[in-house]
């Protein structure tokens, strides 16, 4: 049992955790918060907090201006895309590797990470010319295979790690129940590891959302996401805080709710299981 | 333990993500290293024969090549250390009873979610804007003259805002382990006498040795390749292109593939060594 | 109908050979129990029969078929798994349906299945849970359960008992003997207790490193170990034995005697020694004397009211028709 804590320790540590917390927080607030200014209220100097007239013009502005619409559709496409094409390629050989291991297997999940630790930059010409060759650049099929690929290892790793929970006892009752292959992976294995494919979904659509080096190098205009759309704000034309505060909004909102749910994950899921 | 039927069963299915993980390495892989060995301009006369090391020698030889190691070294040792630091401390904070630690949490954790181009864009207008940024203003209240972040103190505001960016990470697995931390090891050695800062320095922060590793070995795989915040923020100006971006400009900006692939041979070969020692320790873990 | 055979059958895992050349029979509505210490190779050998690992060589046949090369599923066998292995996605009815669902059995066919199956196992009131909200017991009862509703020609039990604690152990124990002996199916259960051992078995296969030590009733291995390590293992407290000249006296190598086989007097007897340890459990008093010779401290089994002080000297005599003689190989010598 734990001792109870005495309250004024643990207003001092409420008082400090919240202080660093909202400190740390403080950036993508202030972002929140400019986006419903107006672009005068947004570079005021002192800074006004709360206290400013709250609109929604510069999403409008936005949403207008730069075809916002499109790189959204891309950039659901492509992550959702990847991660959905990459769970159907990991799902069987994860399985393989948690319930009929061989002496290879460990070697095989290393090996696999190996690719993930390559350095994009040593392979960004060939891959760019390959794109060219084949007529992928800025195009959302290219982008969804390439950001597949980068994210398989981990795709496999967290199936794996989550598969490996599933007790082989059980898969083995259901085959002495008479379940064959397919039904064995459709009744038994795929409810159980329901939560773990949607945690491993999760995870890899928000890395293939934030990934900004081949998204940034292999499109143009047509198959874009929203990194480069963001990207294409970084030269400044007059007075923009607010609308590129709202274009930022725009293009985290999302994740950032995906996000919290999938706190748990990103540490196993990141760390290859080294970390539980 | 499995029957011959499943054992082949296992190795139909894993034919697909294998093979796609092998090509996707070897193709690009084999092609860098032909270009490395090849004069390559494809804007100025295209392949122009084999040239041995050349390559080679010339990328380390360059006037930009070593201050771009020293600029990748700073970037990445100042977030390293920035990070596991203040993750530390943060994550024994985390781990104390207090009201609302839930929310606290996500609070935290919020930049890493947060995609780059965007993080760097912000940083660099709406605080670090030399006219209208909040430091400015903070700085003029202050009666001090507002500093020109990105180009005077250009590797310090870069890793500011990778620190930002990095600093959840750390402090969500050093916090993971720390909860792993059996209650009963820190009430033994309440019992033996040991003061809060011994029990945290022989019992809390042997613990979190292995974490802290990780966290390094994985931070640093992905500090190498930091390109975004790089690319929106000074696009490579004011000494802050890292070797990465070094070789993203011979590549993509001046067309100079033999030398760029040359680059990229480094990177990799750089890349592989932390990776290995990253590889010993997730393999070991998975004999456990 | 349960007839199984195993002949010369043999498993290695790699370089490593787990199964000699094993030949065994089991006939139609034993209840046979394979019991040996951890390693043994004991669960190997159900799951070899279960068709859950593939043997190396050798025949399986069941019911006077080759069943070698048959897929676990087609074997008619129902197994019940030391960690139960329910599917905790399904509720205790569709646990108990999911064999008969695979089977094609229609529903109405299902649900009577069921209802009787839960209804003999006390667990009518639970269908709708799922294994997670049930106590360890209850568990149980549905994997046993799930077995039943597809009436196998035999079950196998792979220490299905070890996650329960002491109490609920001896219930499930008669429950399955009870089971047993409704069914009269046969049933081929594993285990590294020899209590349940010998408590439930019509036949003990004894098993060390792969090789079986002796077969028999459990009253036959009690009386007529074949050898020391069947004697060590079978009976508890464990017998105890006595080598060098105390042994030699009886014109063996080894002699073995049980606990509640040694006369104990403060007069006189074959051997001395001073009382050691002494656990009083009531019905019985165990006493711990080291006594010359012996390869451990003697444990005697003497009535509870017989109340000997620490260090007491104290004389000891074995019943002679209960002694047991061992060569220096560990064979019994008659």
């Amino acid at each position: 049992m734990a001792r109870a804590v005495t309250t004024n320790r643990k207003i001092i540590n409420t008082t400090a955790a919240w202080a660093i917390g909202l400190l740390i927080f403080f950036p993508i607030l202030w972002t929140i918060l400019t986006s419903f200014k107006t672009e005068a209220q947004a570079i005021a100097d002192p800074p006004i907090f709360l206290g400013f007239d709250w609109t929604l013009e510069n999403y409008g502005v936005v949403m207008e201006r730069s075809n916002y619409m499109r790189f959204l559709t891309n950039s659901i496409i492509i992550a959702g895309g990847s991660t959905i094409l990459g769970i159907i390629i990991a799902v069987p050989a994860a399985w393989s590797m948690a319930f009929v291991p061989s002496k290879r297997t460990k070697d095989i999940l290393l090996w696999m990470l190996s690719t993930k630790m390559l350095p994009a930059v040593g392979v960004l010409y060939p891959i760019y010319l390959l794109f060219i060759k084949m007529g992928l650049l800025d195009t959302r099929f290219g982008l969804t295979i390439v950001l597949m690929l980068i994210n398989l290892p981990i795709i496999v790793w967290m199936l794996y790690t989550y598969f490996k929970e599933i007790p082989g006892e059980i898969l083995e009752a259901a085959r002495m129940d008479g379940a064959s292959l397919r039904e064995e992976v459709l009744y038994v294995l795929t409810p159980m590891a329901i939560p773990g494919i949607a945690s491993t979904l999760l995870l890899n659509v928000i890395l293939a959302w934030n990934e900004a080096f081949w998204t940034l190098n292999l499109t143009a205009s047509k198959a874009a996401p929203l990194t480069a759309f963001i990207a294409s704000y970084s030269s400044p034309e007059g007075l923009f805080f607010a609308k590129l505060s709202a274009a930022s909004t725009m293009a985290i909102a999302p994740i950032l709710i995906l996000g919290w749910f999938s706190q748990k994950q990103l540490v196993s899921g990141l760390t290859f299981g080294a970390v539980k | 333990m499995a029957t011959q039927h499943s054992r082949a069963a296992a190795r139909i299915m894993m034919a697909p993500a294998v093979f796609l993980l092998l090509v996707w390495m070897l193709v690009p892989l084999t092609m860098t290293l032909y270009f490395s060995f090849k004069k390559y301009l494809p804007l100025r006369g295209g392949d122009l024969g084999w040239t041995g090391f050349d390559n080679y020698v010339r990328f380390v030889t360059s006037s930009s090549f070593w201050p771009s190691v020293q600029t990748t070294l700073v970037i990445v040792g100042g977030v390293l250390f920035i990070t596991v630091i203040l993750g530390i401390m943060l994550a024994v904070l985390l781990n104390q009873p207090m009201w609302g630690q839930g929310i606290v949490r996500i609070l935290v954790i919020a930049p890493f979610f947060v995609m780059p181009t965007v993080s760097a864009l912000v940083w660099k207008n709406m605080f670090m804007d030399p006219v209208n940024g909040l430091f400015a203003h903070l700085w003029k209240f202050f009666g001090a003259e507002p500093v020109q972040w990105l180009s005077q103190a250009s590797l310090q505001s870069i890793v500011m805002i990778v620190s930002w960016q990095w600093l959840p990470f750390a402090t969500l697995i050093l916090l993971t382990a720390i909860q792993s931390l059996d209650r009963e090891q820190l009430e033994a050695a309440e019992m033996d006498g040991a003061q809060p800062v011994q029990r945290f320095a022989f019992i809390t922060l042997p613990h979190l040795g292995r974490a802290i590793t990780i966290v390094i070995l994985i931070q640093t795989i992905f500090l190498l390749a930091i390109f975004a915040e790089i690319f929106v923020t000074t696009g490579g100006a004011f000494g802050t292109r890292t070797l990465t971006y070094l070789i993203f400009q011979r590549v993509l900006e001046s067309q100079n593939v033999g030398l760029g692939s040359a680059g990229g041979v480094y990177a990799i070969i750089l890349a592989n060594i932390v990776a290995i020692f990253l590889m010993r320790i997730v393999g070991k873990n998975l004999d456990a | 109908m349960g007839h199984i055979s195993l002949n010369q059958v043999t498993k290695s895992f790699g370089d490593v050979n787990v199964i000699p050349p094993l030949d065994l029979e089991i006939n139609d509505g034993e209840f046979v129990v394979f019991v040996g210490p951890s390693g043994c190779g004991k669960s190997t050998l159900l799951r070899l029969i279960a068709g859950l690992e593939d043997v190396t060589s050798g025949h399986i046949e069941i019911d006077g078929k080759d069943a070698t090369e048959v897929p676990p599923a087609k074997r008619g066998l129902a197994m019940v798994f030391q960690s139960y292995a329910l599917y905790p996605h399904m509720s205790v009815r569709k646990n108990i349906a999911f064999p008969l669902r695979m089977a094609k059995v229609d529903q109405a066919e299902q649900d009577r299945k069921i209802e009787a199956a839960a209804k003999a196992l006390n667990l009518t009131d639970y269908l709708d849970r799922r294994p997670g909200q049930l106590s360890g017991g209850q568990r149980q009862r549905v994997a046993i359960g799930r077995a039943i509703v597809r009436e196998p020609a035999a079950f196998l039990f792979d220490e299905p008992l070890s996650n329960l604690d002491a109490a609920l152990r001896v219930n499930m124990r008669l429950e399955i003997s009870e089971l047993h002996q409704t069914l009269d199916t046969t049933m081929i259960y594993v285990t590294h207790d020899q209590v349940e051992a010998m408590t439930m078995a019509d036949k003990i296969v004894v098993l060390r490193a792969g090789n079986i030590e002796q077969v028999g009733s459990p009253l036959e291995l009690y009386r007529a170990p074949r050898n020391k390590f069947v004697a060590g293992f079978i009976g508890s407290p464990k017998m105890n034995f006595l080598t060098g000249a105390t042994a030699a006296a009886h014109g063996a190598h080894t002699i073995g005697i049980r606990p509640e086989h040694i006369e104990i007097s403060r007069e006189a007897g074959a051997w001395k020694g001073k009382v050691g340890v002494s656990e009083h459990l009531g019905s019985d008093t165990f006493f711990h004397i080291p006594v010359a010779d012996a390869e451990d401290t003697l444990t005697v089994r003497a009535s509870g009211e017989l109340g000997l002080e620490r260090g007491e000297e104290v004389f000891l005599s074995p019943i002679m028709e209960h002694l047991h003689m061992f060569d220096a190989q560990g064979l019994a010598v008659r």
